[in-house]
């Protein structure tokens, strides 16, 4: 997936969050660290420039809610959670880069209710790419790709890359590393 | 994100990365503190032991409300409750722990290397909080991060450590982590209360707080403890105050930008006037909030699975 692919997939989950919930009115983006931060971001700019209206985006990483901590080796590092506004009342769509397990959304609903109680949340991938270990879905899909667990779907931004590219590729992690264009 | 360290000893030798590690974490937990429900699942299944056999409230307090608000379980030993005072050795007591089935011990204790001894004998994760007049590294963790949080950096700044440096651990945690950030450390205080091993820690030893308190942007004051006027090591209070106590005049002679700290409990007026404490200069309040999240980070980073 290319970077007019990414924008035009971006504008259509903008065009269904809208649809969906009748318009921007208590709608908020939560981004999950770190490229759904970006995706939340630039779904929002789409939304605001639609219907004109400002659109509050928050920042939530779910490393302190997650279930796979103590089973690494490693430490996951700890990033930055803002979520400045009353969550009370409102239409939370959580924004990822890829939905896989689905244990980071779990994560995610968790760490959500301790702002507050929306009145409804929904989510929203770039890519689906299956293999879920837990009973979630994605209200908005950007791409379904079928993947094998020994796989990788690499995302890369444009607000992260030096080089400034918007890409998604498939990758298998064999011997000789693998790479298809998606 | 993984720590050099795997035990929270002290800072001598520890990195400036894996001190940066644990104040850019703090800083992430800090956040927690501020949201309506101040609660994580972080650490939910692990078992963490407070081992205190010497008096203390806020770091005991702080270090229980870190623990808890990670959800790990928490027991607490404190002096007089346990078998310490039955007489158990230390040694036994490890071995009790271990059989426990503890994850992580928090030991406070009178001996310099209780937390060593700990982790030679138990399998457990150690963090200190206070041997002796040895370390107290989260105290100083918690001061750095207050410090790296008001000026958004530490090194090249200047502080000054002013009071009882011999008997105090936190000068000595406060010395090796700030250095190791870059920032000069400087100590001010009588000669009685001057470590006689001074010379190894490579800081300017000063008797004259008037003098120099213009040149600092971080004025440390730390507690004198009343107990040990009767040891004979000072004269009098009233004298150490007239030479070494922060007053509000000593105060208005600080850089503009300089603040004021102290790691509590506060003796108000004998080395901090009334009016200073409360003064905005004074990041004191600020310290012990940091504190909080300084240990969570502390207890996150150190409680993964180890590399056996």
């Amino acid at each position: 997936m290319d970077k007019a692919a990414i924008k035009r997939v971006l504008l259509k989950i903008s065009h269904e969050i809208l649809a969906r919930n009748k318009g921007p009115k208590k709608l908020v983006l939560v981004g999950l660290q770190t490229r759904g931060v970006f995706i939340a971001r630039r779904i929002a700019a789409m939304i605001e420039s639609i219907e004109k209206t400002a659109i509050n985006v928050g920042i939530l990483d779910v490393t302190m809610y997650r279930d796979d901590f103590r089973a690494k080796m490693k430490q996951p590092s700890v990033q930055v959670t803002s979520i400045p506004f009353d969550v009370d009342g409102t239409s939370i769509v959580l924004v990822d880069d890829v939905l896989f397990t689905g244990r980071t959304i779990r994560a995610a609903l968790d760490a959500i209710m301790d702002f507050g109680r929306p009145k409804k949340i929904q989510l929203a991938v770039l890519i689906d790419r299956g293999l879920r270990e837990l009973p979630l879905a994605a209200d908005y899909i950007g791409d379904t790709v079928k993947t094998q667990p020994n796989q990788e779907i690499r995302v890369r931004m444009t607000e992260l890359e030096e080089d400034g590219t918007d890409e998604v590729t498939l990758v298998t992690l064999a011997d000789d590393d693998e790479k298809g264009d998606l | 994100m993984e720590l050099g360290i795997k035990h929270l000893f002290g800072l001598k030798g520890v990195t400036d990365t894996d001190i940066t590690s644990i104040l850019d974490t703090a800083v992430s937990f800090r956040e927690v503190l501020e949201r309506p429900i101040r609660i994580v699942p972080t650490l939910k299944g692990v078992a963490v032991l407070n081992l205190f056999y010497e008096d203390s409230t806020r770091t005991r307090i702080s270090f229980e409300l870190a623990e808890r608000r990670l959800n790990a379980e928490v027991i607490t030993f404190a002096k007089g409750s346990s078998s310490v005072s039955k007489g158990e050795s230390l040694r036994d007591t490890a071995r009790n722990i271990e059989a426990m089935k503890i994850d992580l011990i928090v030991v406070r204790h009178s001996s310099p290397g209780t937390p060593q001894f700990l982790a030679d004998h138990t399998a457990c994760k150690i963090i200190n909080a206070g041997d002796g007049a040895h370390e107290h590294p989260t105290q100083a963790l918690l001061d750095m991060m207050t410090i790296r949080q008001h000026f958004g950096k530490l090194s090249g700044l200047k502080v000054l450590i002013v009071g009882d440096i011999l008997h105090s651990r936190v000068a000595r945690s406060e010395i090796w982590g700030l250095k190791t950030m870059g920032a000069q450390v400087d100590v001010c205080g009588p000669s009685s209360l001057m470590p006689i091993e001074m010379g190894c820690f490579d800081v300017n030893v000063h008797h004259n707080f008037d003098e120099i308190i213009a040149d600092y942007d971080v004025v440390y004051m730390l507690r004198i403890q009343k107990e040990r006027q009767a040891s004979g090591i000072m004269s009098s209070t009233r004298e150490y105050t007239s030479m070494f106590g922060l007053t509000k005049e000593r105060m208005d002679r600080m850089k503009d930008s300089a603040v004021i700290m102290h790691p509590g409990p506060i003796n108000r007026g004998i080395e901090l006037d009334y009016e200073v404490a409360d003064s905005d200069r004074s990041l004191i309040l600020e310290q012990v909030t940091n504190g909080e999240a300084v240990r969570m980070a502390a207890l996150f980073l150190l409680s993964g699975r180890s590399e056996e």
